[in-house]
């Protein structure tokens, strides 16, 4: 504990002018030490980011630190220069990024880019290089590395892309590794993996690892040390253990308290009750490509034969990886995607059948929630407007529909006078709020949230779900929740279907698709949950 | 609204481009009450140099008339085929690309085919030949300009829309039952306004330089004077009466660049995101 490789003290980095604060790091200090794991956590905007960036000589153009020093084998690495630096990076201090598609070059092989890090450096003869590379590749477990040499980026998956990131990194066995959200862009298993891998290679090495994340999962599964970050401010910093089971600081036991945890109720709501949406036998093929005359079209199978049922008030959850064709089948429910093969049915009518008015008419009766906050609502358009657009459609007139809208935005905690705003005055929850209003607005009985809290921030993200309880309470709404995320899902589902590779592999109880799992992917996926053990030690001890 | 002029100020090209064009809109406009008299009339004795008499301090052309008074009344001219011609062109692009843009298909394919029948044609020599047939008038070379301007607009908004329809907001309104007209209209259409405008100001600047490029051949409106024509007119006489080119040239070439400075401006202003670094 007594060496740090790194210490950062006092550093203040100041935004531009006009920004929501003047300090994006405002007098942090911390120590990275030998051989450990420090993970930095914080939701977006607490400046996480920002000290390693600032080591890294990463910062945006008008953002510059403005007080402190980080000290890094004695010298100070904000009074380096730019060559100076350069000399460092990569050498002495490694860095993985969030998207390992946009880090890693498309045109370039494997082999090259790796390569290319000891070129940077003027190190070892050619024909080294690529026998480096290849040692690099096996000891960060790439599947058959003599193929991967000889790859490009596309032509891998999204976790050996951050395998190769990670050789890279290795390559000239730096003293710190900074990883920036390097597992937020991947599935749950995947993620494991390389949490697993990054887990193994610093004790291997013996470095340090700075781990910069917004997932406290993924801290109860990495974490030495943990450091809470807050408006540009460190809260609260401690052991892992201190931390995630003894939070001191309000917004530590905020954030912890928000996290959905696995524990799920036996009782089964709306079992007993009629069906609202009866599907079978959903079928969706996507033909691409094909190439010059048509030969070896790419044929993927996106959903195959997928049959539920979903009761009135109930929630049913519909997990998977990304790919496993959870949002196609909420989409061809709605026909914003035509569904190849089979019944939906709605209401009396067969919703997969229906064209021009009667289509128009039935998707009254259910509507969709939207993933990103940012892209759901029309940037040109009044909230007001927004809202009421549907029912005007539907022939309610503006006067009544507006007063509606007042009394929705009510309804999921907003002030009425939202109406009169254009969406980019709200933050995301709030954008997410009225998305629900405007779901709100045509009475549907059934509702389809696809994603619908994945791109929000923890605390936000527990506040949202608890809306969606209470208005399905409320309204005896049916809910059919799509997620990647199995806490949520646990948290707010009656029912769970998973899937994988466009089939449902199993369909049952909340309770029982947690405890009692059937089919090995489904186990395999929760075993993946970050902090799993820590969660169950919670629940058995209190 | 401050905030874009907050921002469109920091680029201080647009600004003075906004100046030029303000001088030459106003130049237009007061044209009738400085130079009562017809541009054509003869007014002094022909080849007057410049500065040599107060009272025509451009001098005078081969037939003896005003030079000042024909710039004024030129600028008339190319200020309104400017915006006429691209405001014409800008109603027959936005549609035509809007519907290509939202339905995709067989109406994309069928309104892409009909742009790029205008677009291989050289579009200054099918403006000559429209222009020869229709006969020389301001209505006939507004039209032509139209005709040959509209399709970069189609192609700009068909894009612009491609991407948009996809938006969970445009999704978000076919779920609620709104019509396809009523989505593009109020979903698609205000979203696309910024690429248009910054796309419309070059496109003045284009038009602007077409029908002085049409005057310039004798194919201008006979009864109005513009910037091309005199320079048109000049040509046989370049080496014994420069200032007859020189000055149509200089407003041509002003106005051209204001409107390209002012385009550049607009982009920055309304792209903040896209704008350059470093300013």
């Amino acid at each position: 504990m007594s060496n740090p490789v790194l210490s950062i003290r006092n550093l203040r980095i100041a935004l531009p002018e006009g920004a929501d604060r003047e300090f994006a790091v405002d007098d942090v200090s911390y120590d990275l030490n030998k051989g450990e794991i420090l993970c930095i956590v914080g939701e977006s905007g607490s400046g996480k980011s920002m000290s390693a960036n600032a080591m890294m000589g990463l910062l945006p153009d008008l953002v510059r630190p403005v007080g402190g020093e980080i000290m890094f084998d004695g010298i100070d690495l904000l009074t380096l220069s730019e060559n100076q630096l350069m000399d460092l990076r990569g050498r002495r201090i490694a860095m993985i990024f969030q998207e390992p598609m946009s880090a890693l070059n498309p045109l370039m092989r494997i082999e090259d880019q790796i390569a290319e890090v000891f070129e940077a450096h003027n190190l070892l003869s050619p024909k080294e290089r690529s026998a480096r590379a290849l040692e690099l590749l096996k000891e960060v477990g790439i599947p058959d590395p003599e193929k991967a040499m000889r790859a490009y980026p596309f032509q891998l998956s999204g976790g050996q892309r951050q395998r190769v990131m990670i050789a890279m990194a290795l390559a000239l066995e730096p003293e710190i590794l900074i990883a920036d959200e390097p597992t937020t862009a991947l599935d749950v298993t995947t993620q494991a993996q390389i949490l697993e891998l990054i887990r193994e290679l610093q004790k291997k090495h013996g470095m340090a690892v700075m781990f910069i994340t917004h997932d406290f999962g993924v801290v109860a599964e990495i974490a030495d040390r943990v450091a809470v970050m807050q408006y540009g401010r460190i809260v609260e910093a401690g052991t892992a253990d201190e931390v995630l089971d003894n939070p001191s600081h309000d917004y530590t036991k905020k954030l912890i308290a928000a996290i959905p945890t696995l524990a799920t109720d036996q009782a089964v709501a709306g079992i007993d009750k009629a069906p609202v949406l009866e599907v079978e036998g959903l079928c969706k093929t996507y033909v691409t490509g094909g190439g010059f005359l048509g030969r070896n079209p790419r044929v993927v199978k996106a959903v195959q034969n997928v049959s539920f049922t979903l009761a009135e008030g109930e929630t049913l959850g519909i997990v998977g990886e990304s790919g496993s064709g959870k949002s196609s089948v909420g989409r061809c429910l709605v026909r914003l995607m035509e569904p190849d093969e089979g019944m939906v049915r709605l209401g009396g009518h067969d919703m997969a059948k229906l064209k021009g008015e009667a289509l128009r008419e039935a998707r009254k009766s259910i509507q969709m929630i939207f993933q990103d906050p940012y892209a759901s609502l029309n940037p040109r358009s009044k909230i007001g407007r927004i809202i009421a657009e549907g029912p005007m459609a539907h022939g309610v007139s503006k006067g009544e529909a507006y007063a509606n809208a007042e009394r929705l935005l009510e309804l999921v905690g907003l002030d009425a006078s939202a109406i009169d705003r254009y969406p980019h005055e709200f933050s995301g929850g709030q954008r997410q709020r009225i998305g629900i209003a405007r779901a709100l607005a045509l009475e549907p009985r059934v509702i389809i949230a696809d994603e619908a809290v994945s791109a929000l921030d923890v605390s936000i993200q527990a506040q949202v779900l608890d809306l969606l309880a209470e208005l399905k309470e409320r309204l005896n709404l049916a809910l059919i929740f799509i997620t990647h995320d199995l806490r949520v899902a646990a948290q707010i589902c009656d029912r769970i279907a998973v899937m994988q590779k466009g089939e449902v592999v199993e369909l049952g109880p909340a309770y029982d698709i947690f405890n009692n799992p059937k089919s090995g992917y489904t186990r395999s996926l929760i075993e993946a949950i970050p902090g799993r053990e820590k969660d169950l030690a919670a629940v058995t001890v209190g | 609204m401050k905030d874009f002029w907050k921002r469109y100020s920091r680029n201080r090209g647009a600004v003075i481009g906004l100046v030029i064009l303000a001088i030459v809109v106003v130049v237009a406009i007061l044209a009738p009450l400085v130079f009562p008299q017809s541009p054509w009339r003869m007014v002094q004795r022909p080849f007057l140099p410049p500065l040599s008499m107060d009272q025509y301090p451009l001098g005078t052309d081969a037939l003896g008339r005003d030079v000042m008074a024909g710039l004024a009344y030129g600028a008339q001219v190319s200020l309104l085929v400017g915006l006429v011609s691209t405001v014409a062109a800008l109603l027959i692009g936005i549609p035509i690309g809007a519907l290509a843009g939202y339905f995709g298909g067989w109406a994309d394919d069928a309104l892409m085919r009909f742009t790029e029948f205008f677009q291989t044609v050289p579009s200054f020599a099918l403006a000559i030949v429209l222009v020869a047939i229709f006969q020389p008038s301001i209505y006939s070379i507004i039209a032509a300009i139209a005709i040959v301007s509209w399709p970069p607009v189609a192609r700009l908004v068909r894009g612009e829309v491609l991407s948009l329809r996809s938006r969970e907001y445009v999704e978000a309104a076919i779920l609620s039952g709104q019509k396809s007209g009523t989505i593009i209209m109020r979903q698609v259409l205000p979203n696309t306004i910024s690429p248009i405008i910054v796309l419309a100001s070059l496109m003045v600047a284009t038009a602007i330089l077409l029908e002085s490029s049409l005057s310039f051949l004798g194919l201008g409106d006979p009864n109005m004077m513009s910037w091309g024509y005199m320079i048109g007119a000049a040509r046989t006489v370049i080496r014994q009466a420069w200032w007859l080119s020189f000055f149509p040239g200089v407003a041509i070439l002003l106005t051209v660049l204001a409107l390209n400075l002012i385009g550049e401006g607009l982009n920055d202003a309304l792209n903040p995101r896209l704008a350059r670094k470093g300013k």
